[in-house]
C-alpha cells in the first residue's frame, strides 16, 4: 500500500440547521443544530477499499456526500492528493470532479428518465472531453461491456431495465470519466439478493482491472466485510472504530462494532442467540449526550462514558477505536476485569 | 421443536392460488401454494420481490381485493378462511390471527393516539370495559418492552422511533391473545440492532403466548436466526421447504443453494460470491417448464418443458427440482 494517502479527511464536522423556534428565541437556547459529522478523521490509501458503516443517521451518507464535494464540511479539511478540496477553483475542480466520482443509492433517482444509456454516457464522456467526438460511440460500447450489459441497452431508456441493471448503468456512467476514487453511498441495498451479489462481483472484478480506489458505504455490515480491505464503524456523526477489515471482524475493540456485529443476521442457524445484541435506540442526533454516544446503550458504561467523549485511539497497527476501554477486545480477561 | 404442542390450533393451506388481472394480462402471484404452521412454532417464508410472500400472507389474511382473486383452501381451526363469510373472518382476523407489516408509520393511524388503536382492538374482539381496556393496554406495552407506558400510550405514531412503532404494533396485534401471528417483512426497515431487539422480542412472545407465527422476509439471515422451518418462494410458487437447520446444511434447489451463496459470509473476504445471473422473471410472462430455469445452471432440457413438481424428500423436506441429488450434492458452498 502506497504510503501517501490519495484522500486525507482530517477534523471533518459538518452540522445541519434545525428551523429556529421563537420558543427557543425566546428563551434565550441556541438553535438546534444536528452534527451530522463530528471531527472526523482517517485516510483513504490509493487501491484500497474503505467501507464505511453505520445505522442511520450516523453520518455516512453526509460523509460521501462531503468526499465529493457535494457538501463542504463546517470545520476541518478534506485533502485529495494532498490539496485542500475546498481550496479548489473552476477547472481544478472540474479535475477533481472527473477523478472523484460518486454512484447513488437510488438507481431510479439518479438517472434522467428522458435520456437513453447512450445519451447518459456521452454526456459524462463529452462534458469531461474524456475522447473525440468520434471516439464516443465506440467507448460507449467499451463501458457496456466493462458492466456486462447487453449492446442493445445503450438505445433504451432506464425504465426498461431492471434495478440491478440501472445501478449497472451508474457504474458505467461513473467509470466514463475513468476516475481514480468511486464513492458508492449505498450501491446495493435497493436489491435484492442474488442481484446485490452480481453487482458486488461486478464492483471487485472493475476495481481489480482498474486499480480504482473504492469508499464503500453501506448499512449492511456483511457487505461491507465482504468487499472491504479496510473498515470504519461510524455512530452519530463520528468514528468509533477503524481498521483492517479481518482483525476489526475477528475482535472488535469497540463495545459498538461487537453490538452491530452480534445483531447482524448471520446465515447459521446453529449459532443462535437470545440475548440482545444492543439495548436501548440511538440518542436524538439533535441533542447529542456528552460523553461518549453510545454512552446509553452500552453494556460497558461506566462513569467516565457519560463526561468524557473517548478520542480515537491507536489499539494496533492501522487500528484505532475510540473507547475509554482501551483493553476492551483485547483479551477475553482484560475485558473481564474492565467491566 | 422447542415448544409444547398444546391441542391449539393449527394453518393448514391447501393449493392456495392469488391471481391478479392486470393492464399486462393475469399475474399468478402466488401458485398451489401449501403450508403447514403447527400451533407454536415459527416458520419463515423468504424469496425476493414477487416471489409471492406477502400475497401469501395476506390471502390467508383474507386481504387480497380486486382485481385479485384467491382461490384455495385455509384450513384455521376446522374452518376454511377463504370461503368463510366477510363477517365471520372479521371475528378471526385481529383475535385469533393477527398481523404485524413492515411499514408501521403507514399502518398505524397518524391521528389517533397509539392507546386509542390498542383499545380499538379490544373493544372490537372483547367485553372489557373502559377501564380494564386501559389496564389491558398498560400491560401490552410493557409486554412489548415499550418503556414509559403511561405516557406513550397518549402520544402519537409521529411521536414513536421507527422500532418502538414497530413496538406498538405488535402490542396492538397481541391485544387479543392471538394463536398465530403473521409477519410481514417486520424489520425491514429498521436498523440491524432495532431488528435484533424486535425479532428478539418477537422470539420471547413466541413463547410466552404459545403462539405460532409466519414470519415473511427476504434475508435469510432473518431465518437462520428465528425460525424452526422455512419455505422458499420463487415466482409465486413454494421451491423449497425443511427446518432451517436441513435448508441451509443442503440446499435442495438451486435456487435457495444460489441464495444462500448471494449472501457475504465471514472468512472469505473479497472473493467472487456465487451469485444468481439473471434476474426474476415477470409474473405475467413465466417461462415454460420450470420458472427459474432460465437462470439455473443445473437446468437440462426437461426444466424447459416441463414444470417439477414439489416432491416430498422425507424428513420433512420436499424439493421442486428434477436435479435435486445433484443439487444436494453439488459442492458446498458454505
Amino acid at each position: 500500500m502506497n504510503a501517501v494517502p490519495i484522500i486525507s479527511v482530517d477534523g471533518v464536522s459538518k452540522q445541519f440547521g434545525a428551523s429556529y423556534s421563537l420558543m427557543r428565541r425566546l428563551a434565550g437556547e441556541p438553535p438546534l443544530a444536528v452534527h451530522a459529522l463530528n471531527n472526523v478523521s482517517f485516510e483513504v490509501h490509493r487501491g484500497e477499499t474503505l467501507g464505511i458503516v453505520g445505522e442511520s443517521g450516523c453520518g455516512k451518507s453526509t460523509l460521501a456526500r462531503c468526499l465529493v464535494r457535494l457538501l463542504d464540511p463546517d470545520g476541518g479539511a478534506i485533502r485529495f492528493e494532498g490539496r485542500d478540496i475546498s481550496t479548489l477553483r473552476s477547472a481544478e475542480r472540474r479535475a477533481f470532479n472527473k477523478r472523484v466520482q460518486m454512484i447513488f443509492q437510488d438507481p431510479y433517482g439518479s438517472l434522467n428518465p428522458r435520456m437513453t444509456v447512450s445519451q447518459v454516457l456521452n454526456e459524462a464522456l463529452s462534458v469531461h472531453r474524456m475522447r473525440p467526438k468520434g471516439d464516443i460511440p465506440a467507448r460507449i460500447t467499451e463501458l457496456l461491456d466493462l458492466v456486462r450489459l447487453p449492446h442493445d441497452a445503450a438505445s433504451r431508456y432506464p425504465h426498461e431495465f431492471s434495478g440491478g441493471q440501472r445501478q449497472r448503468i451508474g457504474i458505467a456512467r461513473a467509470l466514463a470519466v475513468e476516475p481514480d476514487v468511486i464513492v458508492a453511498d449505498e450501491l446495493v441495498s435497493a436489491l435484492d439478493v442474488s442481484v446485490q451479489a452480481q453487482v458486488i462481483n461486478l464492483l471487485l472484478r472493475l476495481q481489480e482491472e482498474l486499480h480504482l480506489t473504492l469508499i464503500f458505504v453501506a448499512h449492511d455490515l456483511r457487505l461491507v466485510r465482504h468487499i472491504s480491505h479496510r473498515v470504519a464503524v461510524m455512530y452519530l456523526g463520528q468514528i468509533m472504530e477503524i481498521g483492517p477489515s479481518e482483525s476489526l471482524f475477528a475482535s472488535p475493540r469497540h463495545p459498538y462494532s461487537k453490538a452491530l456485529l452480534d445483531a447482524a443476521p448471520e446465515l447459521d442457524p446453529t449459532q443462535r442467540s437470545r440475548v440482545v445484541a444492543a439495548r436501548g435506540e440511538l440518542p436524538s442526533p439533535l441533542d447529542v449526550p456528552p460523553g461518549c454516544p453510545f454512552a446509553s446503550r452500552c453494556s460497558h458504561v461506566f462513569d467516565r462514558c457519560r463526561v468524557e467523549r473517548p478520542a480515537l485511539t491507536k489499539r494496533a497497527s492501522e487500528h484505532s477505536a475510540a473507547c475509554h476501554l482501551v483493553d476492551f477486545g483485547a483479551m477475553p480477561s482484560a475485558l473481564a476485569d474492565a467491566v | 421443536m422447542s415448544v409444547a404442542i398444546d391441542t391449539g390450533l393449527g394453518l393448514t393451506v391447501r393449493g392456495l392460488t392469488a391471481l391478479f388481472n392486470t393492464p399486462r394480462g393475469m399475474a399468478l402471484a402466488v401458485a398451489d401454494v401449501d403450508l403447514d404452521v403447527a400451533p407454536g412454532e415459527m416458520v419463515g417464508l423468504v424469496g425476493e420481490s414477487g416471489s409471492g410472500k406477502s400475497v401469501t400472507l395476506r390471502s390467508i389474511m383474507g386481504l387480497i381485493q380486486t382485481p385479485g382473486h384467491v382461490t384455495g383452501k385455509v384450513e384455521w381451526g376446522g374452518r376454511d378462511l377463504v370461503a368463510m363469510p366477510a363477517e365471520e373472518l372479521r371475528r378471526i382476523r385481529g383475535s385469533e390471527i393477527a398481523m404485524i407489516f413492515q411499514e408501521p408509520m403507514t399502518a398505524l393511524n397518524p391521528v389517533l393516539p397509539v392507546g386509542l388503536q390498542l383499545e380499538e382492538n379490544l373493544v372490537a374482539h372483547t367485553r372489557l370495559n373502559a377501564r380494564e381496556r386501559r389496564a389491558r393496554a398498560l400491560q401490552l406495552m410493557n409486554t412489548v418492552g415499550i418503556p414509559a407506558a403511561e405516557r406513550r400510550l397518549n402520544e402519537y405514531p409521529h411521536q414513536f422511533s421507527g422500532g418502538m412503532r414497530q413496538r406498538a404494533m405488535i402490542a396492538i396485534a397481541l391485544a387479543c391473545s392471538p394463536k398465530l401471528l403473521l409477519a410481514d417483512e417486520p424489520t425491514t426497515a429498521l436498523d440491524v440492532t432495532i431488528q435484533d431487539q424486535i425479532l428478539k422480542l418477537l422470539l420471547d412472545l413466541r413463547d410466552r403466548l404459545a403462539m405460532s407465527v409466519v414470519l415473511v422476509t427476504h434475508d435469510l439471515g432473518v431465518i437462520a436466526g428465528t425460525c424452526d422451518r422455512m419455505a422458499v418462494m420463487y415466482a409465486g410458487r413454494i421451491v423449497e421447504m425443511g427446518t432451517v437447520i436441513d435448508v441451509f446444511r443442503q440446499p435442495r434447489h438451486p435456487y435457495t443453494r444460489g441464495l444462500l451463496g448471494s449472501v457475504p459470509r465471514a472468512g472469505a473476504v473479497r472473493t467472487m460470491l456465487s451469485s444468481i445471473e439473471g434476474t426474476p422473471p415477470s409474473l405475467t410472462d413465466l417461462p415454460a417448464g420450470c420458472a427459474f430455469h432460465p437462470r439455473c445452471s443445473f437446468a437440462t432440457d426437461i426444466c424447459r418443458q416441463e414444470r417439477p413438481p414439489l416432491l416430498s424428500l422425507g424428513n420433512d423436506r420436499k424439493a421442486a427440482c428434477f436435479h435435486h441429488d445433484r443439487v444436494a450434492a453439488a459442492e458446498a458452498i458454505l
